[in-house]
């Protein structure tokens, strides 16, 4: 089943044109990975998806589910399953963490029709879900990222995804600012996480989360366009030869 | 002419200090007498502050000085149910409770407490050493006319002194309610805890107008905390929102004590509190925290001064505003190192979160200070909602109302999770939601 169906898509931001033609499709049980240089679009794509009010599409078409996207607002997209782990993830101040986690749950069970959880069977939920990713509650009475190092928001937003339970998960270069356990452990819960019925999109920098969750599709994107797809090989072909051989394709 | 506009203005309350010491005044032992004549000739002396004021530029006083206010009827139609929502349920502690400024006996309890405490009135106290060793001790009249004024007239607050080492368990709650009245009333309650060495007790004092007219409460609270001692004051203030409350909450800190006032300010036209904290003795901890919210036309201001007189003192203040339609708020924030205070940890911060475009903040930071082995930091922000705060939480499935309602009640709660009375802090939370959901007027009011 086809997921996600990118055709032709461009996008501005502030009038610059930053992606210039993408082709995507994404079907159940797969794993994607999109690599390239930095500048290349990766990100605005991303946000692009989540529906971020800076970006404007002027040309081509999104389709997720069967629905065109590009009609949704941002929390009806997630509602319906769409996951973006932010490369940057917001501060939020005077939220704690727990409070903020269970109004996205509730967002999102109203909508399926399903009851609203109260604190105390949110808190078993997140105490399961925090066990598969193998993590403590340390972080949950504390204000939504606020403070927390660089590798404490990438956690966060996995715990997000954990309990969310996303169609689709688009992760933002995740794996960038973990440590080499911490990294082991975001590749086991998305591994945990997969189901025949989802995606991934893992958005990456480095050969090495894609040796842990292993891609069934490899993507450059240079200059907005994706310039080159192919098997889990081409991260190593990458990580070896760099980008330069792709970047003349691009232009 | 400033001079004769001033005379114009305090006429009016000289006129009716006259007729009161004419009639019932001399119940009052001879030295209260003495200072109420002086603090009434201190208060024409000084007469109201113009924004020509340093400390009163933001906030004109001439719509204040316009109404004649006076004295009030005193109203024995107070219910103890229609005041439960303004108490916290079930509590077994001290309760005083003042209509129109006078102690009300029938609507407050004073249970047991441990020998040698005095709870209650002070107009019972006047003659006690204790109270006229300390009143006016930290807000002396010649400072704020509003203080003159208010010593001049003050006939009632509420009178706590604790002896050494004794421990309050549950906090004490002062609630001050105003009732309609045939003409603009005034109140001026005057409050005055003292609590001597190692003491310790909590503070719930609350304002409260039982009408949406005009009024003016007009209060000085006095707080010594000795070496040791710990104070931890919690206010709360939801006048009617034609009211004028004028407030001073003033606190000397002993060697080693602790102090903490968490203000949170909802009701008035025009709100203006004063608070000073004196830091005395080495090692005193003081925490000022404040949470304003406020809509339409009403104007807060609060002046804070937090003077650091001994060396290894810490103190903290941090003040949010959340501010709708038309309204304004003030925030200046003195901090006073003297040459002594050497090793002194100060931080402020003042954050004031506009719904409006139309809503206006002033923020000033002032610190003078006059040693060089210090630390002093301070920080203000002012805006609206984060935008990427508000679109990441969009993307977590709020829609945008609810990522907004989330993100102010955030704010608001940066305060109120400070408050260390969970059944206050529940009560304040209920009162910041009904706040931003504005379905909280004109609940529990007195007809006229
Ligand atoms: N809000 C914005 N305003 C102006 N330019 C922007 C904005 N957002 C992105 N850009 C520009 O768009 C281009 C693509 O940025 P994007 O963040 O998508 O790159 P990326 O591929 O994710 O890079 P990286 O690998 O460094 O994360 C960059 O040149 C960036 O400066
Ligand atoms: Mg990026």
């Amino acid at each position: 089943m086809t997921l996600l169906e990118i055709k032709n898509l461009h996008a501005s931001v502030d009038g610059k044109e930053i992606l210039r033609g993408i082709d995507l499709t994404v079907n159940a049980g797969e794993v994607h990975a999109i690599m390239g240089p930095n500048g290349s679009g990766k990100s605005t794509l991303a946000q692009v998806l989540a529906g971020h009010p800076a970006f404007e599409v002027t040309e081509g078409s999104v389709t997720y589910l069967g629905k065109n996207l590009m009609d949704l607002a941002p929390e009806e997209r997630a509602r319906d399953g769409l996951f973006i782990a932010f490369q940057y993830p917001v501060a939020i101040r005077g939220i704690t963490n727990a409070y903020f986690l269970r109004s996205a749950v509730n967002a999102i069970r109203k909508q399926r029709g399903d009851e609203e959880l109260d604190m105390l069977d949110f808190i078993e939920i997140l105490e399961e879900k925090l066990k598969v990713i193998g993590w403590d509650d340390s972080l949950m009475n504390r204000p939504v990222n606020d403070g927390f190092s660089g590798g404490e928001k990438k956690r966060n937003e996995i715990l997000q995804m954990a309990i969310l339970e996303p169609k689709l998960a688009i992760l933002d270069e995740t794996d960038s600012g973990l440590d080499i356990d911490a990294l082991k452990i975001v590749a086991d819960a998305v591994n945990k996480l997969r189901r025949p019925d989802n995606a991934t999109v893992v958005v990456t920098h480095y050969q090495r989360i894609l040796a842990y969750i292993v891609p069934d599709r490899v993507h450059v994107l240079a200059n907005g366009k994706i310039v080159k797809s192919g098997g889990k090989d081409l991260a190593l072909e990458l990580e070896r030869r760099g980008y330069d051989w792709l970047k003349a394709e691009a232009a | 002419m400033p001079s004769t506009q001033t005379a114009d203005e305090t006429a009016p309350y000289l006129a009716q200090f006259e007729a009161v010491a004419a009639n019932g005044a001399s119940a009052v032992p001879a030295w209260l007498k003495q200072l109420r004549e002086q603090a009434i000739q201190q208060f024409v002396a000084l007469g109201f502050p113009t924004t020509r004021d340093e400390r009163w530029r933001f906030t004109s006083l001439k719509s204040l000085a316009a109404v004649n206010f006076t004295l009030p009827k005193h109203r024995d139609d107070v219910t103890p149910e229609s005041l439960q929502q303004y108490l916290l349920p079930g509590d077994k502690g001290v309760r005083l409770v003042f209509v129109n400024g006078a102690f009300v006996e029938s609507l407050s309890t004073v249970p047991e407490l441990p020998t040698g405490c005095t709870v209650g009135s002070l107009a019972g106290a006047f003659d006690s050493d204790v109270v006229r060793e300390h009143l006016g001790r930290t807000a002396p009249d010649g400072d704020n006319p509003f203080t003159a004024l208010n010593t001049a007239f003050a006939n009632d607050g509420a009178f706590v002194h604790l002896p050494p080492d004794v421990v309050l368990e549950r906090p004490v709650q002062i609630l001050f309610v105003s009732t309609p009245q045939d003409q603009p009333a005034m109140s001026h309650p005057r409050n005055l805890f003292i609590l001597e060495r190692g003491a310790s007790a909590e503070f719930v004092e609350s304002y409260v107008g039982l009408t949406d007219g005009s009024y003016l409460t007009n209060t000085v609270t006095e707080i010594i905390v000795a070496d040791g001692a710990r104070a931890d004051c919690y206010r709360v203030q939801r006048e009617s929102k034609s009211a004028y409350h004028i407030a001073t909450t003033n606190s000397q800190l002993g060697k080693d004590s602790r102090f903490g006032l968490t203000s949170v300010t909802l009701g008035a036209a025009l709100s203006r509190h004063d608070i000073s904290m004196s830091m005395q003795g080495e090692g005193g901890d003081g925490t000022l925290n404040g949470l304003y919210l406020v809509d339409e036309k009403q104007h807060v201001d609060h002046s804070t001064v937090i003077e650091h007189a001994v060396p290894h003192c810490d103190s903290h203040e941090y003040f949010n505003g959340i501010l709708d339609g038309h309204s304004r708020a003030v925030f200046s924030g003195k901090i006073i190192v003297r040459p002594d205070a050497q090793k002194t940890d100060s931080k402020q911060t003042n954050n004031n979160l506009l719904l409006s475009e139309w809503a206006r903040a002033d923020s000033q930071p002032q610190l003078e200070i006059y040693a060089d082995d210090v630390r002093c930091t301070h920080g203000a922000t002012l805006g609206p909602l984060d935008e990427d705060a508000i679109f990441y939480l969009q993307s977590r499935g709020l829609n945008a109302l609810a990522a907004r309602a989330l993100l102010t009640r955030g704010f608001g709660d940066e305060i109120l999770k400070r408050v260390a009375i969970p059944d206050l802090r529940g009560q304040l939370e209920v009162l910041l939601k009904n706040w931003l959901d504005r379905g909280e007027q004109g609940q529990g009011r007195l007809s006229p």
